[in-house]
């Protein structure tokens, strides 16, 4: 993912045509630099699109539902930073941040919340519903819990074909406690399939705090009976979460099992655009953006490393004008064309 | 330059709402993130966020008023050179919601199959023959297909060591080996997920549930995730996978063991249904499904895993999903029936020509997509039409049958549609109310008597 430099980054933002992840060794490496510019500026491009996502939802110009990931953005791009290429991502409906850090289309995610041609799904799936073949990224699941036993199976392919590949599954803190999850960690471990359960706990499911839903809130620790091991990560923190990726994976990948991680995150947003956060006060959310926000965290981080405001003020406009971009294509991209209604129903058998 | 914060719509359903409080005032500088008002909409207060940075400049509308119509200027903030491109497009914008559809374009929900001569010529068979059972049929339908592709392999209860609960898959274990016969635990909804996520990652899977009635536990993954994704992900993500499975009553197995799922699964886009009756339907259907890119439902029968019939001997034979079948030629009435209705539609027919009625007997063996064409043209002929399953009623097979008959041949009826079905009850236990619930030849001839006006006792 790293550019040769970060120059060259921001004379040609990369929208889609990223540098290949190919296989690495990155265990005990240390972040260098441009990896550090790299994850400040993909968790920006993240915020930026969600906060433009809210915006266009308040004019009317997406519809339904609409689940934002400001505040969580830590936790995709450091895994993604973690991983390589050809391992695949399956996640819930709060898809918009996996779906561009795995190096998907700007333009095609915001069109397809806009319900346009252009989008992804051709402005037939909707917020909760994208995928890409080419990037490996297998949705988008709007079931609760659903991608769970998905994300096992896209493990039990990679095993199959022997490929190499490692399964990402991300399931939220609600998910974890439905009957699937636990009929999943039973035949992942079992079978020891190479899949990563990151269990993004931002402490709500839906409007239901963790402890009033959740008997035994240490959601790591759930899958111990399966014999799967589980570590309990800062979620806010890009760069342990990186960490925690790199060793979890290369778990994984050498064979030994699936591995379960509980990223401790937070939204800022409420669960969905329509839900007003009566669940929880001002106070607590304005001290978890202060106090740890993810973006801040490693501006600071990155500052004290020597890297000019100048440079991250360029990253800033680079993002603001991809964001631009997308949305103008979201807003300019017709319906679908009534002809499409009929089809991708099934795919056609020539006879 | 400036931009406008317009009123926000802050539900799906939301088209006014109270301005309720102002938490800035002209001049604040305020960063992307920062509440900035508060507004009440018909179910909730809610903050309203700012999503630019820059200096409030204008609060247009006043707090405390009633019934601002979303998309109205509320308030206008100096700008931030980023976004000069997004305010350009945003004052191109008009509040007005616009119609989702603009001009649907209306077809038949279930599409007639294609028919051609080549197939028709493919179905016919003189080569030899082997008597064998159906279960044997299918057994040997997955062997052939799994012999020459290796992305294919089958999950289930039991199917591996212990041979199949029902020893369809006899023998696979052996030759194949347990990274393509497995064994899973007793967990329906999961290994129903986990077979989906294979497909998805371009592996065919084969899902035996030991009966279909264990597949509700898996229900949500066989329609929210195999049959929709397709549609969903405009057209890249397709699911070729095979659920599979004895379907319908067995014998004094009672409610829960003993429902026929057809018209659950034809009920839903996206999904093929397919129920043979035939040893060689079986195989034949069996391997097409097994070759479709398609989500496949493939129900079977307990009752007619033992029966024995010919089947053509080699292993290039593919019935076709989408036709059905004539296996009885007639000229006074139409019986439709699938699975183990048509032998007992075949039994009637025997009993009516006895009694000068010839009746023409269509094997659907595809539900869906259902080979309407045939059974038109049937209808055509014999201007009656009863339609037989072992299924519930109400909703059933039988009652889209008649509903598209009637659409497509009302005027060539000369009696009411007649439907010959399981009884509208939970499947009872006892020998004699099973035995009055399941549906019998002798209703089917009851039925025919009555369509073609027969006056005198039967």
């Amino acid at each position: 993912m790293a550019p040769k430099s970060n120059q060259t980054r921001v004379k040609n933002p990369s929208k889609s045509g990223r540098p290949p992840k190919s296989a690495r060794n990155l265990v005990n490496q240390k972040p260098d630099r441009n990896t550090l510019l790299t994850m400040h500026r993909d968790m920006l491009l993240i915020r930026r699109f969600e906060e433009k996502a809210g915006q266009l939802y308040g004019m009317g110009k997406i519809g339904g539902f609409c689940h934002l990931y400001i505040g969580q953005e830590a936790v995709v791009v450091g895994l993604q930073s973690a991983n390589v290429d050809k391992d695949s991502v399956v996640t819930s409906y709060r898809d918009h941040g996996h779906m561009l850090a795995c190096g998907m289309e700007p333009s095609g995610v915001m069109s397809e919340l806009t319900g346009r041609a252009a989008g992804y799904s051709k402005g037939k799936g909707g917020s909760m519903h994208m995928f890409s073949r080419e990037k490996n990224f297998y949705g988008g699941h709007g079931i609760v819990g659903a991608q769970v036993p998905i994300g096992a199976g896209l493990g039990f392919a990679h095993k199959y074909k022997d490929d190499g590949g490692v399964a990402m599954t991300y399931l939220g803190d609600g998910a974890a406690n439905q009957g699937q999850v636990y009929e999943t960690f039973n035949m992942a471990s079992l079978w020891k399939l190479p899949v990563i359960f990151v269990i993004e706990n931002n402490q709500y499911a839906m409007g239901t705090s963790t402890p009033r839903s959740t008997a035994g809130t240490a959601l790591y620790e759930r899958g111990s009976a399966y014999g799967i091991v589980g570590k309990q990560v800062d979620g806010m923190d890009v760069l342990a979460v990186r960490e925690a990726g790199i060793e979890a994976i290369e778990y994984a990948r050498s064979g030994k099992g699936p591995y379960i991680l509980e990223m401790k995150t937070y939204r800022y947003r409420g669960h969905s655009m329509s839900d007003p956060a009566k669940y929880r006060t001002r106070e607590e959310v304005d001290a978890m953006r202060k106090q740890h926000d993810p973006i801040d965290h490693l501006r600071d981080l990155l500052l004290r490393e020597g890297v000019e405001e100048a440079e991250l003020k360029l990253q800033d406009t680079e993002v603001k004008k991809i964001i631009s971009e997308a949305t103008d294509i979201a807003l300019e991209s017709p319906e679908p064309s009534p002809d499409e209604l009929y089809t991708d129903i099934l795919v056609e058998v020539a006879e | 330059m400036s931009n406008e914060i317009k009123m926000p719509a802050l539900s799906p359903t939301m088209t006014e709402g109270i301005l309720s409080k102002w938490l800035v005032k002209i001049g604040d500088e305020i960063r992307s993130g920062d509440v900035i008002a508060e507004i009440e909409t018909d179910k909730a207060t809610m903050e309203v966020e700012a999503v630019d940075d820059g200096i409030v400049t204008q609060l247009v509308v006043e707090e405390g008023t009633q019934a601002v119509p979303v998309g109205t200027v509320i308030a206008t903030i100096s700008g931030d050179s980023g976004y000069e491109l997004e305010t350009k497009s945003q004052n191109k914008e008009t509040p007005q919601v616009e119609p989702r559809i603009k001009s649907p374009v209306i077809e038949p929900v279930v599409a007639p199959a294609k028919r051609d001569v080549t197939l028709a010529q493919v179905m016919e068979w003189d080569g030899p023959v082997k008597n064998m059972t159906v279960r044997e049929a299918l057994r040997d339908a997955m062997a052939e297909e799994m012999r020459v592709d290796d992305k294919i392999f089958i999950m289930g209860e039991e199917v591996a060591e212990y041979q199949g609960a029902y020893k369809v898959t006899q023998g696979l274990l052996d030759e194949f080996g347990e990274k393509r016969v497995i064994d899973t635990p007793i967990t329906e909804h999961g290994f129903t997920g986990l077979a989906v996520g294979a497909a998805f990652g371009d592996l065919r899977p084969v899902v035996e549930f030991m009966t279909f009635n264990f597949s509700m536990q898996a229900i949500d993954q066989i329609i929210n995730s195999a049959a929709k994704t397709l549609y969903m992900s405009g057209g890249q993500m397709g699911c070729p996978i095979v659920f599979r499975g004895p379907n319908g009553a067995a014998s004094r197995v009672a409610a829960q063991h003993s429902q026929c799922f057809a018209s659950w699964y034809a009920h839903c886009p996206g999904l093929k249904v397919v129920s043979p009756w035939s040893a060689a339907d079986a195989k034949g259907l069996l391997k097409s499904a097994i070759r479709d890119p398609n989500p496949v439902i493939f129900l079977e029968n307990e009752v007619m895993y033992g029966q024995s019939f010919d089947v053509p001997d080699t292993d290039e034979w593919l019935v076709p999903i989408g036709r059905g079948n004539i296996v009885r030629e007639g000229s006074d009435v139409t019986i439709t029936a699938f699975s183990i209705m048509v032998g007992k539609a075949l039994e009637a027919a025997e009993i009516l020509s006895e009694k000068g009625i010839e009746a023409e007997v269509i094997d659907l063996r595809t539900l869906r997509p259902l080979d309407i064409e045939l059974i038109v043209n049937s209808v055509k002929k014999t201007n009656r039409l009863i339609s037989c399953e072992e299924g519930f009623p109400f909703a059933g097979i039988g009652a889209e049958l008649g509903m598209q008959v009637n659409e497509k041949a009302f005027d060539y009826l000369d009696a009411p549609i007649m439907r010959v079905t399981g009884k509208d009850v939970p499947m009872p236990y006892a020998a004699n109310l099973e035995a009055l619930t399941l549906p019998q030849s002798d209703e089917i001839v009851q039925a025919a008597w009555r369509v073609c006006y027969k006056d005198e006792e039967i």
